[in-house]
């Protein structure tokens, strides 16, 4: 039933779906060359 | 006060030099006390025999300067750095972030006075009074503003890896802090806790671990991902991978807490829970430290000339040592050895100098001659001359305790056939004594360290005059 801890569980479950989420869109192809211009950020000041 | 300096075409770097300056200050007090108490663990009367220089004063006035005077005024001048070169803009409310300097000495000169006189809370990392919590509470509160406000006038679409880091570090400290320090007041200076009993001491290492999670982590994780690829002129190895590591840290770090209370009245359920989530945290842990080192990858022979990157890439060899060694000693059969020994102590150290420390004077080494006008630091031999010492110091320390906490937690736990007590407890104390005098000598070259840093950084601001930086153009933004 829905008590405290199928809240708990259903927390921790999608907190981890989140997190695998991350890491698909983390290491998708598409975001690859915007990542780039990101990782060269601290070059472009001075 | 001034709302928004987004006009300004300089950053704003008065308080970045205020807060350089007074971190290498500060660092030599902090490590100065350090070795007084190291020394007094082997010449107890070194104590003088006075209530204010007595170990358990003088502990948490070392813990506290160098955490939170040395380590802190390091955070916020690097993250200040930091948030306006990769954001192009200058800091958001200047003046906001002038009180947080004169606010943050103010509650370290509060430390250095109250601590000694005795007051505390009796809370290992949170032992500051009611009175100077809120004092913190509210710097803390402003450095928010200033930090996140800069983020949120930046004139670049991208906010880069470091300011995530060092935001959570902002966010965490100040829930951790305010939750933590929640506490009756009884009188001026003296307080009780807001919790009891277990859930006292469950709240007190949810905020201490987080504190090595948060302030000594994230925000020098902060560091590592701007200085690392500014000092090596290369961008950082895998911009995907710092992504997932922010994420791995976050989601996992806020549950590691219980480890610090194996075999005590806590539910078992709860140890286990720190214990596995510790366990975890190796993963994110090594994939930052990777990722940092693997920076370098072809450009290595620039740390045969470079002693700034060397501090650097060191710092980052510490990070994955402690960081492999605090999961293990997180197994509770391991802890059941370890735990109340030097051990933790050296553990402590090997992270707070050798990863803490030494990205800091790195990163320090990075930005003073430029804050000050001058192509480099006046002298780089001082620098090259500071890594040694400083490394030799660490090793000296931590392999020291190494031996220490095995043997006393061997000579605890020895027992003779009929059941009683192999050893008694001082004589596991006059065995130690040797392994604490190799641990004065490593945390004195240290200090030694320490103090010619401070020297060459005097030379290097006396010597330039303060440098304006102007902010590129909207032009030249990616």
């Amino acid at each position: 039933m829905m008590d405290i801890n199928t809240l708990r569980i259903l927390a921790t479950i999608a907190s981890f779906a989140v997190f695998v989420g991350i890491m698909v869109w983390a290491w998708k192809r598409r975001n690859t060359s915007d990542f780039k211009d990101a990782a060269n950020l601290p070059f472009t000041d001075d | 006060m001034q709302v928004s300096n987004s006009q300004s075409n300089t950053y704003s770097d008065g308080v970045i030099r205020q807060f350089s300056i007074m971190a290498v200050v500060w660092g030599v007090v902090g490590m100065l006390v350090g070795v007084i108490i190291a020394s007094q663990l082997v010449w107890p009367e070194l104590n003088l025999g006075l209530q204010w220089t007595s170990f358990g004063r003088l502990r948490p006035l070392h813990t506290n300067a160098v955490i939170f005077a040395f380590g802190g005024c390091t955070l916020f001048a690097t993250s200040y750095y930091i948030v306006q070169r990769t954001c192009h803009t200058a800091l958001f409310m200047p003046k906001l972030a002038t009180f947080t300097f004169w606010g943050w000495q103010a509650v370290i000169v509060a430390a250095a006075i109250s601590l000694p006189l005795g007051y505390t809370q009796g809370k290992e990392y949170a032992e500051l009074e009611w009175p100077i919590d809120l004092l913190i509470a509210v710097v803390w509160v402003s450095y928010a503003i200033v930090f996140f406000g800069t983020i949120g006038i930046r004139r670049v679409k991208h906010i880069y890896v470091a300011n995530w880091f060092l935001g959570a570090f902002i966010i965490a400290v100040a829930l951790l802090h305010i939750v933590n320090s929640a506490a009756m007041p009884a009188s001026f200076m003296h307080s009780y806790s807001a919790y009891a009993g277990v859930q006292d001491a469950m709240v007190q290492w949810w905020y201490g671990h987080n504190a090595v999670g948060f302030f000594l982590t994230a925000g020098f994780l902060g560091m590592m991902y701007y200085f690392v690829p500014k000092q090596a002129d290369r961008p950082v190895y895998s911009y995907s991978l710092s992504i997932v590591h922010f994420w791995a840290l976050i989601f996992t770090y806020m549950w590691a807490g219980p480890h610090h209370l194996h075999y005590t009245a806590l539910p078992d359920w709860t140890q286990s829970l720190g214990m596995a989530f510790s366990l975890i945290l190796l993963a994110p842990s090594w994939g930052g430290m990777i990722n940092g080192m693997m920076t370098l990858s072809g450009a290595w022979h620039k740390l045969r000339t470079d002693p700034i990157l060397r501090f650097l890439i060191v710092s980052l060899s510490f990070y994955g040592m402690s960081t492999f060694e605090g999961p293990m000693m997180a197994i509770k059969t391991v802890n059941s050895l370890s735990h109340y020994t030097d051990w933790t102590v050296g553990h402590v150290h090997s992270g707070a100098l050798g990863w803490v420390g030494l990205v800091s004077m790195g990163s320090l080494y990075y930005m003073v001659p430029r804050l000050f006008g001058q192509k480099q630091m006046h002298s780089i031999k001082a620098i090259e001359l500071h890594f040694w010492m400083a490394t030799v110091g660490i090793v000296l320390y931590i392999a020291a305790l190494w031996i220490s906490g095995v043997m006393e937690g061997l000579m605890w736990r020895a027992i003779n056939a009929d059941g009683t007590l192999t050893y008694t407890f001082v004589e596991s104390v006059k065995a130690k004594q040797p392994y604490y005098i190799i641990r004065v000598l490593g945390g004195l070259l240290y200090l030694g360290g320490m103090i010619i840093m401070l020297w060459n950084v005097i030379k290097t601001a006396t010597s330039g005059k303060a440098a304006t930086a102007t902010i590129p153009p909207v032009a030249a933004h990616a």
